[in-house]
Formats: structure tokens, sequence, C-alpha cells
């Protein structure tokens, strides 16, 4: 071959060398993304491509599966356990996903005063989220304890009656959504408190001069620009939301009656308890849906309100 | 903003005991990691052990292999930030400089797998694993954690922004592509770098759901999935469970009060991503 090179013409030369250097380019440009993308792609793409048949079938893992074809959604979207999920899945994000994110706003507008002791109460508000959910699931079972727990005795110092908490099938979901919170505010608030940050102060100031009050200038200026990173965090909430797993495992394990079983439980407890892959993994692929069109249902909104994020 | 210096803002009224509220169970709960079984049981709990009890922690340690699940957590972990430095760092370099066919095509494909929910991904990657006998090792806890999308889109990000005339002088000076990404490029990425590996190590060391799929040997357990199991069975031995809360926290939390700045960069580099 290097002897046909060279024997060849200048003008082959000229020719073949940009496409040997095409070559080589491509090869060095393979070497350097191929093995992070074999991986990602390999982890992701060809799994969720194999799950997509395995709904498709009746199967235990064992034996062979028996081909069902829709069956296994068609029983899904009239299964009690499974509406029963998706209404406790539903509860939780609607709760969670506004309160993180006023919660969010609230606290970063306050972390950005300059006022003391503002190193210590940032420090203070974001040491939950590197906390674990399953040790912080661990550590609310003790917070919450009916009987000896600290809820509970400043409840008593408030004069209110006590409580069962996350033993009570009435209460137990709306706990996990206040842990939820306790764990992830600390998320929702570096992010607006980045944001508010980045606002220029002369946005601010030239409001001000023009007499607007507090308020307005918070409604008219600030939140207008905190825009962008409200939709984000809605996404990004509402995904945490749907796939919160961790704290209902090391909390409830969706007890007590059910009462804290949300989709991704059941599908846990579907795939890997009663070993019911077909099931589970059309339970999966309609939660996948599910958040999929929650997820371009809040862009689309917020594009129509005019923010461009993605 | 303020005109004038109140001794005593308003806002401590709201963020004195919002920051109590965020610290005090966290408190609550290395204290009671040293507290003996009657201090802890008692009503009104209280809040300071009277007496430096190491029974909860003793009874961790001789009970359950909870060095050996730390020292996995260690493990996955360890090899999880290395890889991801390593692969992610190439990636991100490769998809943001060198010019090759399929590298719109690849980059599209890795983005658009940040959408699929690991519910739907934990069934077939399970089997998969037990086909490559993986499973019930801690390869099995590592393996989804040696790269990501994430830490792919912000290597990329950063050598986007970075300006491209170093690299073309090196290249000038003739040095190959490896070289000029090994003493170049990845000595300025430094900043990146941090943010990638705190990712990745909050990530890997505090996953709990795909580590209980994927291993279910006692001794190849994770911190959390042992720590989880050890709650199902002991739900009343508040000691230990507080104890080995500690072992599964502490040491992110030092890392966070020690680095505190570069955890709020990586936190608020994730919010900013979209």
């Amino acid at each position: 071959m290097a002897i046909t090179f060279a024997a060849s013409s200048p003008a082959t030369v000229r020719r073949a060398r940009p496409r040997g250097r095409a070559v080589r380019r491509t090869l060095t440009g393979w070497a350097f993304a191929g093995p992070a993308t074999v991986l990602v792609v390999g982890l992701s793409l060809f799994p969720a491509v194999w799950a997509f048949f395995i709904s498709r079938a009746r199967w235990n893992g064992i034996s062979p599966g028996v081909p069902v074809g829709w069956a296994n959604y068609e029983r899904l979207v009239s299964d009690p356990d499974m509406l029963a999920a998706a209404r406790h899945t539903l509860l939780l994000t609607v709760l969670f996903v506004p309160s993180s994110i006023v919660l969010g706003i609230v606290v970063a507008i306050a972390l950005n005063q300059r006022i003391r002791l503002i190193g210590f109460y940032r420090t203070c508000i974001f040491v939950p989220y590197v906390a674990s959910a399953a040790a912080t699931g661990i550590l609310a079972g003790f917070v919450f304890n009916p009987q000896f727990g600290a809820a509970n005795d400043v409840l008593r110092h408030l004069g209110i009656p006590q409580q069962q908490f996350l033993e009570s099938p009435t209460q137990a979901l709306y706990v996990i959504c206040v842990i939820a919170l306790w764990g992830e505010v600390g998320f929702t608030t570096v992010i607006y408190l980045a944001a508010l940050q980045d606002i220029p102060r002369e946005l601010v100031e030239a409001a001000t001069m023009d007499g607007a009050s507090r308020w307005r200038v918070f409604r008219h200026v600030t939140l207008p620009e905190l825009r962008p990173v409200t939709v984000f965090a809605a996404v990004w909430q509402t995904i945490t939301a749907v796939q919160l797993f961790d704290l209902i495992y090391t909390t409830t394990r969706g007890g007590p009656l059910n009462s804290t079983q949300t989709v991704v439980y059941y599908i846990y407890e579907l795939a890997f308890q009663t070993q019911r892959l077909g099931y589970g993994a059309a339970a999966a692929y309609l939660l996948f849906a599910v958040t999929l069109l929650l997820t371009l249902g809040i862009i689309w909104y917020s594009r129509r309100r005019g923010s461009e994020v993605f | 903003m303020r005109r004038f210096h109140l001794p005593f803002s308003p806002w401590h009224l709201l963020l004195m005991p919002l920051a109590l509220l965020f610290v005090l169970p966290l408190v609550q709960m290395v204290l009671t990691s040293f507290m003996s079984s009657a201090e802890i049981n008692k009503f009104p709990p209280q809040l300071i052990p009277t007496s430096l009890h190491l029974e909860g922690y003793r009874a961790l340690l001789t009970e359950t292999p909870a060095l050996r699940w730390f020292g996995n957590t260690v493990l996955v972990s360890a090899v999880s930030v290395g890889a991801h430095l390593v692969l992610c760092s190439m990636a991100g370099y490769g998809f943001a400089r060198l010019r090759f066919a399929g590298r719109g095509v690849a980059f599209l494909v890795i983005i658009a797998t940040v959408m699929i929910p690991i519910q739907l991904l934990m069934i077939p990657t399970y089997l998969m694993f037990a086909r490559l006998g993986i499973v019930d090792t801690l390869a099995a806890a590592f393996v989804p954690w040696l790269a990501s999308a994430f830490g792919i889109f912000l290597m990329r990000q950063f050598f986007l922004a970075l300006p491209v005339e170093l690299e073309e002088a090196a290249r000038i000076d003739g040095a190959g592509t490896w070289r000029t990404f090994r003493s170049i490029v990845l000595p300025l990425a430094r900043p990146a770098l941090a943010t990638l590996a705190v990712f990745t190590l909050l990530s890997s060391w505090n996953d709990l759901l795909w580590p209980l799929v994927a291993i279910s040997d006692n001794h190849t357990f994770t911190l959390q999935v042992g720590l989880a199991n050890f709650q199902g069975m002991r739900r009343t031995e508040w000691s230990q469970l507080m104890a080995g809360n500690v072992l599964a926290t502490a040491p992110l939390i030092l890392a966070f009060l020690f680095a505190q700045r570069k955890f709020i960069a990586t936190m608020s580099f994730t919010g900013l991503k979209g």
C-alpha cells in the first residue's frame, strides 16, 4: 500500500492524504469519546429497548417468557394497586414540586441578604442535601417516632395532640413529603441563589429609583428574571418526586396499608419481590411515558409563557 | 440596598428557626449514636447524652460487617469518581474539540438517554449483569457509574468555553492530540473536574436503589444497602442505627464542610445545565 501511494501521481496523493487524515481523525475522536459513549449508551438505550420486549411478555425471569402482546399494559390501567400507586405518586408530586420551589425562592432571597451569621445559615440549610436519602429515612423514623420522637415532643410543647406520623395511613405520605423537602430544599435554594446573584444590580436599582416598592421590585423585576430557573426546577423536582424511592424504602416500605406505595415502589416490588418482570417493565414504561409527557408539558407551558430555557 | 445597618435584621427571624430545623435532626442523630438504649427510649426525649456511650458503635461493628460495607462504599465511590474523571473528560474533549464521523449523532443520543429513568433500566440491566456473572459483586454497583451523560455534558460545556489558542500553540509546537489534552487542557480543567468529582461522589456514595437490586450478599453490600437492610431487621436498635447513619453520612458532611464552595458550585451547575 505504501509503495502504491508513493508511486501514485501528485494529484492522487493530494486527494488520498485528506482521506487518510479524516480516517485518522475519526479514529482519534472515537478513541477519546468511544469508551464513555459505549458505556452510557450500552447501559441505557440497549436495556431500554430490551425492557420494551420484556414488557410484552409474562415472565418470572427463570422459566421461558410467554409473549402476551399489550396485555400487561391493558391490565395495568385497571389494576387497583397501580391506580392507588399512581394516586400516591401524583399527590406527592403535586405537594412536593411547588413547595420545594416556593421554599427555594424564599430561602434563597433570605440567604442573599448581607447580614451576620449568613455563612452559618447557609451551611445549616445545605447540609441535609449531602446526607443520603437512606440515612435521612432512618433518621426520620427516629424523629417521627410516635412514642419518643422529637416531633411529638415539639407538638406536646405547643399543646397539640400526639400524632402517629409514619405509622398512620392518612399521615404517612405527607410526612414523607416533608422529609423529602428537608432533604431537597438545599438544592432548589442553591440554584435560586445562583440565579439571584446573576440578576444585574442595575435592574433592581433602576426599579427602586423609579419609586417601585420592594414587593413590586420583587414581583416585576426579580421573579421574571428567575423564570428560566423555575422551569428547570419544576422539571427536575418533578422527576425527583416521581422517582422517590430511597426515602420510602427506609421509612415505610410502602405501608402502612399500602398508603405510601408509589409507582416506583410498586415497580420495585413487582420486579424484585414478586418476580413479575414483564408486568413490572410495563409499569416502568407507563411511568416513563407519563414523566416524559409531564416534562414536555412543563416546557411547553413555559415556552408559551415566553421563557426559553430548553 | 439597605441604607443603614440595623443591629438585628428581620431576616434572622426566618433564617434562625429554619437553620435549626435543618441542622438539629443531624445533631440529634450524632448525639443519639452516643446514647444508651435507656436514654433513647425516654419521653420527653433528651438531646444530650449523660455520658459518652459507645454501645451503639460497638454493637454495630460486632453484629454487622459495617466496616466491610464502609470499605465497599469507599471502593465503589473511588472507582466511580476515578473512571468518571478519566472517561468523561476524554469524551467531553472529543465532543467539544475533535471533528470525527458520527460525533453529532453520538452526542445527541447521549443527551437523549438522560430522559430514561432508572426504574425502566433496572430490570434489563439486572438480567444483563446476571448473564455477565457480575450480579452480587461490587462491579455490579460501580459499572453503571463509570461514566454518565451528565459528566460528558459537563466536561464538553467546559471545554467549549475554553479558549482554543493554547491548544493551537501546543499543536504548532508538535504535540499530538493526546499530549495536548493531557498536558495543556487537563490542567486547565481542574475546576470542572472537581465539580464532576463532587457530583459523582454524591451520587455513587448515596445510591440505594440500584445496589439494593444488584447485590443480595451481606458481605458485598454497600453501606446504604447494609443500613437499610439492618434497619429492616432491627427497627428499634436506635443507637446502632444512628451509629450506622453517622458512618454513612459523616464522610460526605465533613467533605462538605471543608469544601463547601466546591459542593455549592456543583449543585448550582447541576441546576444551570438546563
